[in-house]
């Protein structure tokens, strides 16, 4: 029955120690470790599940016409490919790692409302159910972008509802997963876990939390005026009623700019997890770290209406959204900073997790800086909806996000399974990644300074070069994500041998999770742990 | 923070995944009733039991839970965290549909009458397509949306739902006292009092709704005007009703002699629902009915 994780550990009897027998355990666990598994595992899938849609945008691509799909289909992949990349992959990745690690970095039992986090898994599954089965329906999946713009949105077909409440089950999830992670980090710290001792992917996470509780709700609002626009005769984006469409790009980028945040914050964190151990030296700079995330995960909420500057805004507006959006490059270029610094002097090694990260710091900087360029309300402009803002995001998303989910995969795995993962496979993995993952959005930025508009199934002549390139690079860096999966099952399955509870040298010294035996057993730290590492020991 | 030293980490429950089931089976069923399927509204009704039926036994075993004593301080901060920021995501729920009111009243309207603070597209919606439009609130939109409506009065019924719910929240705040006084009388007096001035506005809110639909012309189709009034309303008056039912449990628990002064986490939640309700309908009062 009930379970009390009491101090001492001679109290056998009603704890639940182990977990459940069969399919059963991974239905109503209320394990973070399980939840965090069963988080990653969902996420991977989506990851290719988005991945395909991908790949199809990319062979329609390779040559100017129509070669295999039809444009309203055309339209439904780079909607989905969105949507399931933001909130089935990205997303539910880094709320998997939160589970697993929040709790032993901070040296907790679980999280605090174990439960919830069931439910928040299982509202996520749901909710890619509902936009999934949208796929099959009279009229096609919703073919209006991913910002789900009206009025065109309200032409989707009978998919419209399933998209509008698979939104809201999203957004349950992500509220209930974000409470989750503010309780656990406010309530269950072990003693002399003080915050600012708290490791930074920690950090992040909690102010991601906070940017999760404050905009999935404005989001859910925007669609439910999307629904009863559509269905119950209301005018909210309709300007015969006295309403505007421009309404709704306000509410939804107050929502999407923070959103980009709720990707990237955690990517930060991880990155800054991991540099210092592979540097060998502690992270330089980590209240500066701190008081950088802070300050982005602020200006995110002031900066909406630069995703708006050819919509239509007063010139005051133009000018207020232009600069306040270049201030995030200074927090930014902080953190940017402190990394190389962290790495200046130290006795750096190389292995996978290191070198995602390297990638990461040198291509987000570049989508950073394009980032920039876009800031500047003239230029926007020109590069508004080209494919320049498809380069963009791309390279702060997938060099970014992704290339640190997988040095996350890489770096925590040996302490997940107690198995070491194979490392030549894993940088071989590494190299045709970073290799092709250039050449699939590195010639974007070519096309979109040349005027070629984003979402179009087809294209003017002169833009057929670098297309073909984009989308060779595309299958590349596809297919070479399966290395990935091979590696996973592989090290799951014995890797190259047992690991160490430390598995890298002196992690032990950055972060609790390292203390705890590999694989980490299924409750950890029913105890408070007594030492205390810091990220500035 | 070592709260957690025992910590009560919960056993496996399998209401959260059934109620996710029921709640899918809902959206699902609603999702098909607004694209004209016939089965549509049986499965929304079938997942909306089964959402409720799995949601009041999830409720029941932590009542149970924490009357045998299973929760401990730590736990209870856990809750308190948990519901403080489940409030505040209602909160900017709200926000985005104050928001919109005010947007329609500052920006849209202006905008399609004289051109407003935009120049250029403001001006030409205005000159090329309602050149008659003149910006004034409430206002159906320049298409008149909905045909004629007269706009809802601040001071009839809402005035009283107003001190309704005022009071509402002065008889919780007095049911407080009582279980921290251990004057059981007084907790379940304040309660039943609490929750039926909190049916009360609603039926009052249903009079309201009647008269706008059937007197005033006034739906959810009527512009701008009818789309920020009823959506507001209506909201609000969703969460009161949801509030009214979380004290109704609070009551029954109460009757049961369920919480003490140290252990009343349920009691505390549902009267910080209750004044966040509260708060939201000033709002509303201040810039839907009087502004």
């Amino acid at each position: 029955m009930s379970a009390v994780v009491a101090e001492h550990d001679d109290h056998h009897d009603h704890h639940d120690h182990g977990p459940e027998k069969g399919i059963l355990r991974w239905i109503i666990t209320t394990n973070h470790k399980d939840i965090g598994t069963l988080y990653l595992v969902f996420a991977l899938i989506m990851f290719f599940v988005g991945g395909t849609m991908a790949l199809i945008i990319r062979s329609e691509l390779f040559e100017p016409g129509l070669q295999f799909v039809d444009p309203n289909f055309f339209n439904s992949m780079t909607t989905m490919h969105a949507l399931v990349m933001v909130f089935g992959a990205v997303m539910p990745a880094f709320v998997g790692l939160a589970n697993w690690m929040i709790p032993m970095m901070i040296g907790a039992p679980d999280m605090a409302l174990p439960r919830m986090n069931n439910m928040s898994f299982w509202m996520l599954v749901a909710g890619v159910l509902l936009l999934a089965s949208t796929l099959f329906m009279e009229g096609g999946a919703p073919a209006a972008g991913w910002t789900l713009y009206p009025p065109l949105v309200l032409q989707t077909g009978k998919a419209f509802p399933f998209a509008i409440f698979s939104v809201h089950m999203l957004g349950i999830s992500s509220i209930m997963g974000a409470i989750n992670v503010i309780a656990t980090i406010f309530n269950m710290r072990a003693p002399g876990m003080t915050l600012m001792k708290m490791p930074l992917f920690v950090w992040t996470w909690l102010i991601t939390a906070f940017l999760l509780i404050a905009i999935m709700p404005v989001f859910a609002g925007a669609v439910t005026m999307l629904l009863t626009d559509r269905f119950f005769d209301t005018s909210f984006f309709d300007a015969a009623g006295g309403g505007d469409p421009v309404l709704y790009q306000h509410i939804f980028w107050f929502f999407g700019h923070p959103e980009v945040y709720v990707m990237i914050l955690p990517t930060f964190g991880v990155a800054s997890t991991i540099i210092p151990v592979f540097a060998r030296k502690p992270l330089f700079g980590y209240a500066s770290m701190v008081y950088a995330t802070g300050a982005i995960a602020f200006l995110s909420f002031i900066v909406w209406a630069h995703h708006m500057f050819t919509v239509g805004l007063p010139v005051a507006g133009e000018l207020y959204f232009m600069y306040a959006t270049m201030l995030i490059a200074i927090p930014t270029g902080v953190k940017v900073f402190n990394w190389t610094a962290t790495m200046w002097k130290g006795s750096m090694t190389f292995e996978t997790p290191m070198l995602f990260s390297i990638a990461f710091v040198v291509l987000f900087t570049m989508g950073g800086f394009t980032g920039l360029m876009m800031s500047v309300a003239p230029s926007d402009f020109q590069y508004h909806d080209t494919y320049f803002i498809v380069a963009h995001f791309h390279y702060t998303l997938v060099p970014a996000s992704i290339f640190i989910l997988m040095a996350a995969g890489y770096y925590w795995l040996p302490k997940w399974t107690g198995n070491m993962y194979n490392e030549k496979i894993g940088q071989l993995h590494f190299w045709l990644s970073a290799i092709s993952v250039n050449i699939l959005f590195f010639p974007q930025h070519f096309l979109g300074l040349a005027g070629m508009p984003r979402r179009i199934p087809d294209y003017a002549i002169q833009f057929a070069d670098w297309n073909m390139v984009s989308s060779i690079g595309a299958f590349i860096y596809g297919f070479s994500q399966l290395l990935f999966v091979y590696i996973v099952i592989d090290t799951i399955r014995g890797g190259t041998g047992k690991v160490t509870a430390e598995v890298w040298e002196d992690a032990g010294k950055h972060s609790l999770e390292w203390t705890v035996p590999s694989p980490a057993p299924y409750h950890t730290f029913t105890t408070p742990p007594e030492i205390i590492p810091t990220e500035h020991f | 923070m070592s709260t957690h030293g025992a910590y009560y980490i919960p056993h496996k429950a399998v209401w959260p995944v059934l109620a996710t089931a029921g709640l899918m089976l809902m959206l699902a069923g609603f999702a098909n009733h607004l694209n004209g399927s016939a089965i549509g509204s049986g499965m929304m009704l079938t997942g909306f039991v089964a959402f409720l039926v799995m949601l009041g036994l999830w409720f029941a075993l932590q009542s149970t839970e924490s009357e045998s004593g299973m929760y401990n301080h730590g736990v209870g901060i856990s809750y308190r965290m948990g519901m403080m920021w489940f409030i505040f995501s209602e909160v900017m729920f709200f926000a985005v549909f104050f928001g919109a009111l005010w947007y329609a009243r500052n920006i849209s309207i202006p905008h399609l009458g004289e051109g407003g603070m935009l120049s250029g597209p403001g001006r030409s919606t205005h000159d090329v397509l309602w050149p008659a439009f003149q910006a004034v609130w409430p206002t159906n939109g320049p298409g008149n949306v909905g045909g004629e409506f007269e706009p809802m009065g601040a001071f009839g019924l809402p005035f009283i739902n107003t001190l309704l719910l005022l009071s509402s929240g002065v008889t919780c705040t007095w049911a407080h006292h009582g279980l921290l006084a251990k004057n059981r009388d007084q907790l379940i007096k304040g309660l039943l009092a609490t929750v039926g001035l909190g049916f009360l506005f609603v039926a009052f809110q249903a009079t309201e709704y009647y008269e706008a639909y059937h007197e005033m012309g006034l739906t959810l189709g009527s512009g701008i005007y009818g789309s920020t009034f009823f959506m507001l309303t209506g909201f609000h008056g969703f969460h009161v009703c949801v509030g009214a039912i979380i004290l109704s449990v609070v009551l029954f628990r109460s009757w049961k002699g369920h919480f003490t002064p140290e252990n009343h986490f349920a009691f505390e939640a549902a009267a910080w629902y209750w004044h966040f309700v509260d708060v939201v309908w000033l709002g509303l009062f201040i810039f839907v009915y009087i502004m």
